[in-house]
């Protein structure tokens, strides 16, 4: 989980001012979340969410309860069902995520298939956790994931259903640019809001996402521009041309398309940006003091007008992967769920990829094995995937608090200061 | 709430003053000319069209009948007058808020008049003060219990989750119980296990708060989602069907006429209004209110008198959890009944918004919420209207509205001093 780029350490390595404006979550998220906390405490969130996970489902199971009921009589009914609830239940998200051992001799399809499904699962993720993760890094909070999703899907659908006179590899790219163009124009929006206007960002992102999914479900797919009209009653766009969508990666058989090529090449354009443009120097200065530097002569409202269209440019892509990808069970049209939640768990893969690019990758493709892995324990054992919310959410509260999960487990306490480092 | 703002040098700000000033005169003038053209020259608002704003509680009496055009055409004309003396008036800026409030009724009535304007059935003013008066109830409480924790230093953006464990939990328990009173208690409980999570890892393990907060809303959004989808969807006869909480007519009160509905609600309500005089007796009046304000700007200072600073936070924290649980109590038992996933669609960000717009005071956070909850009932009361306006965009309303007044407030909101600083003894 912890890439450690030498660059990107360095400004966790500088010291804490008290007095330094208390808007740059960048300088703060670096410090709590890369402090003290080891692989091990990582490991030991993961194993603690997943346990808390476990109560939920037992307690949420009507059986079991009555069982608990007469606990005292008979504790192996309780513990019986209790236990077979919870086993079958992350069996099947194993199962659904990484590798299932019944199909040990099985086709490709069957052996890489949940391989493959959290590779896909995790490509939009990385393209949210790197966009929350620039805006971080600048100081700024974007969960507008939604809306700038929902505009970047727009934006990619619209080009590839109408601009079909484009060749076929030409259409691809200019549908995805189209995207990170639509996400970047919100962006834009939310930056100007908030570096010439001071509207908080925090208040600004989440009303647009509520504006885009009103405008996309009831306004957009409404339209006869947009709406299919062979799917009446149904809240669908016209089906991207065969020519403009993702092909697939390793093959026709296995689940995974090029998306997957693209976060990875993203990330490694988001390192560079960080470590060697003089832009991602600045947004890393900007988050960390904004005082200092603009003393230092840098342009905050640029830079952080910059740092909102990358990061809605990032989370454009989700739009787009979401419309062009295989993940699509609309045939490459747009529904107004496109969203489909990703906006709000990129913000959770940031944090537990500790808002540095490749720790987003780690972090995608364990929350990517937690998605392809909760569709299945849907299916099989009707545990709401909301269940991968919760773990994910308990996941960053423990890894943020690395002290609490050295009190749990009693870990030796090497350093005394790691409570004070976020101070 | 925070700070993300950066304030400006003083120089800086000095000289953007009068650009602001400029900008924000120039925009009223251009929206009032908008206004201008569609609400007064638009055909809606044709030549000897009636706007018929009715006064009595049944539909179609006690009926008032304006011609339209002129009322529109003259409140537009007093919106662009009010823009232009911002530009170009040297008024204080006592007197430039006063006309930013004059700006905004006019254009509201403007447009208002435009809507109801050739319609038989009329706009009916006593179902917009109740509408208003309904959707303004969760955003009062989510916007005090917010006030409440931000006064004493503790961002509190996990006002969602709060509303959304709360309106659970009362649904569920109400639901197993059968006794509303239960459900009451039990989610305003929820609420306060949703705001001690918040206090705790904010002020124990100092985890950057905002960020707590939303990651705490991600959390009550899965945890009710899914026990949502294990009980109440598979049988909701058993686990969601609550009672509702009764209406208490209050006699004399109720019979009032135009107002006299707001006073046959029930106990949620009431508590939302009655709160914000208590709030705002407690926070300047009060020993208790002095030393939450002193812990929000300066919690060295107060530590160094004696004040237990983190033992206030705690203590504000669980009173926060109560008032947004009950928040979240309104949302089921207290209003529609049935829990759904998400039910409350981001009004506890909006209630953040009311209190950034009513700069942390409790009566500002009030007339904020008041504004905001009238953009939320704005779709109930004129889908009867039949106006052009797709539904979709009604439904944008209320939050378009609260990014162009946040946007508008800007730099002017200036949060407690100490709010999303976690403090540290010793």
């Amino acid at each position: 989980m912890t890439t450690q780029d030498p660059q990107d350490a360095a400004p966790d390595a500088l010291p804490d001012n008290p007095d330094t404006a208390p808007s740059n979550w960048g300088r703060l998220a670096g410090n709590i979340f890369t402090a003290q906390s080891t692989p091990l405490v990582t490991l030991l969130a993961i194993v603690l969410a997943l346990l808390v996970g476990a109560i939920l489902i037992i307690i949420s199971d009507p059986a079991a309860m009555r069982e608990l009921g007469y606990f005292f009589s008979r504790p192996s009914d309780f513990f019986n069902t209790a236990w077979h609830d919870v086993q079958s239940g992350y069996s099947d998200l194993f199962k659904g995520s990484i590798f299932n051992p019944s199909y040990i001799n099985g086709t490709p399809s069957q052996f890489f298939g949940p391989i493959t499904s959290t590779l896909e699962d995790a490509t939009p993720l990385i393209f949210g956790g790197l966009a929350v993760t620039v805006a971080f890094r600048g100081g700024m909070f974007n969960i507008g994931g939604q809306g700038m999703t929902i505009v970047g899907a727009i934006a990619t659908v619209y080009v590839a259903f109408s601009w079909t006179g484009l060749p076929g590899p030409l259409h691809l790219i200019v549908s995805i640019l189209a995207g990170i163009v639509g996400g970047g124009a919100l962006g834009l929006l939310v930056g100007w809001l908030k570096a010439r206007r001071g509207a908080h960002e925090v208040v600004v992102t989440i009303m647009l996402n509520y504006v885009m999914y009103f405008f996309l479900q009831n306004y957009l797919l409404t339209t006869p521009a947009f709406h299919d009209p062979t799917k009446a009653g149904q809240s669908l766009s016209k089906p991207a041309a065969h020519g403009s969508v993702l092909p697939h990666l390793f093959g026709h058989e296995l689940n995974t398309d090029i998306g997957l090529l693209i976060a990875l090449a993203a990330t490694i354009l988001v390192a560079w940006f960080f470590q060697r443009s003089k832009l991602g120097f600045e947004i890393r200065a900007v988050g960390l003091n904004p005082a200092a530097a603009r003393t230092a002569g840098i342009s905050v409202a640029r830079v952080q007008i910059w740092a909102m269209v990358i990061s809605g440019g990032l989370m454009g892509l989700i739009g787009m992967s979401q419309v062009l990808g295989l993940n699509n069970p609309n045939n490459n049209s747009l529904s107004p769920n496109v969203d489909a939640n990703l906006g709000f768990n990129a913000i959770t893969v940031a944090l537990l990829g500790r808002t540095k690019p490749w720790g987003v990758v780690w972090a995608s493709l364990l929350y990517g094995a937690f998605q392809a892995g909760a569709s299945v324990m849907q299916a099989n054992d009707h545990i709401s995937t909301d269940i991968i919310g919760v773990i994910e959410a308990l996941i960053v509260i423990f890894v943020s608090a690395p002290q609490l999960i050295k009190e749990i487990f009693r870990l030796r306490n090497r350093d005394a200061a790691t409570v004070g480092a976020a101070a | 709430m925070t700070t993300a703002t950066i304030t400006p040098h003083a120089e800086v700000a000095e000289e953007t003053k009068d650009r602001s000033r400029l900008v924000a005169g120039l925009a009223e003038v251009l929206v009032g000319a908008f206004g201008l053209w569609a609400f007064g020259l638009g055909s809606r608002t044709g030549d000897g069209v009636r706007a018929l704003i009715g006064f009595g509680v049944k539909a179609g009496t006690y009926q008032l009948s304006l011609p339209a055009k002129g009322v529109a055409l003259g409140l537009s004309a007093l919106a662009i007058l009010c823009g232009l003396v911002t530009v170009f008036a040297p008024v204080s800026v006592v007197v430039r808020r006063w006309i930013a409030g004059v700006y905004l009724v006019a254009m509201v009535l403007a447009f208002l008049v435009w809507a109801a304007a050739g319609q038989s059935a009329g706009l009916p003013i006593p179902s917009v003060v109740l509408q208003t008066a309904l959707a303004t109830v969760p955003l009062v409480l989510g916007s005090m219990s917010a006030l409440l924790s931000e006064r004493s230093g503790v961002v509190n953006i996990a006002v969602e989750g709060q509303f959304l464990a709360g309106a659970f939990t009362a649904a569920l328990t109400a639901s197993m119980t059968g006794n509303v009173w239960v459900g009451l208690v039990a989610g305003m409980a929820a609420g306060v296990a949703m705001s001690m999570l918040l206090a705790f890892f904010a002020n124990r393990y100092l985890i950057e708060q905002v960020v707590l907060g939303v990651v705490i809303n991600v959390l009550a959004a899965g945890l009710t989602g899914f026990l949502y989808d294990r009980l109440m969807a598979g049988n909701g006869a058993e686990y969601n069907s609550p009672p509702l909480l009764k209406n208490w007519h209050i006699p004399g009160l109720d019979s009032i006429p135009v107002i006299g509905q707001l006073f046959q609600q029930n106990i949620v309500f009431y508590a939302a209004y009655l709160i914000v005089p208590v709030l705002w007796y407690l926070l300047y009046q009060t020993r208790w209110g002095l030393r939450t304000r002193a812990v929000g700007e300066h919690p060295l200072a107060a530590d160094t008198v004696g004040i237990k600073v983190l033992g206030l936070r705690y203590q504000n924290l669980f009173y926060a959890g109560l008032l947004s649980g009950l928040g979240g109590v309104w949302f089921t038992i207290g209003n529609t009944g049935l829990f759904g996933k998400n039910m409350t669609a981001g009004k506890g960000y909006i209630a953040l918004a009311a209190l950034i717009v009513g700069r942390w005071s409790p009566l500002g956070a009030f007339a904020s919420s008041l504004m905001f909850g009238f953009a939320l009932a704005l779709q109930y009361f004129l889908s009867p209207l039949g106006t052009p306006i797709p539904t979709a965009f009604l439904q944008m309303t209320p939050y378009a509205v609260t990014i162009f007044v946040v946007a508008v407030i800007g730099k002017k909101a200036r949060p407690p001093a100490a709010s999303n600083k976690p403090f540290k003894k010793g």
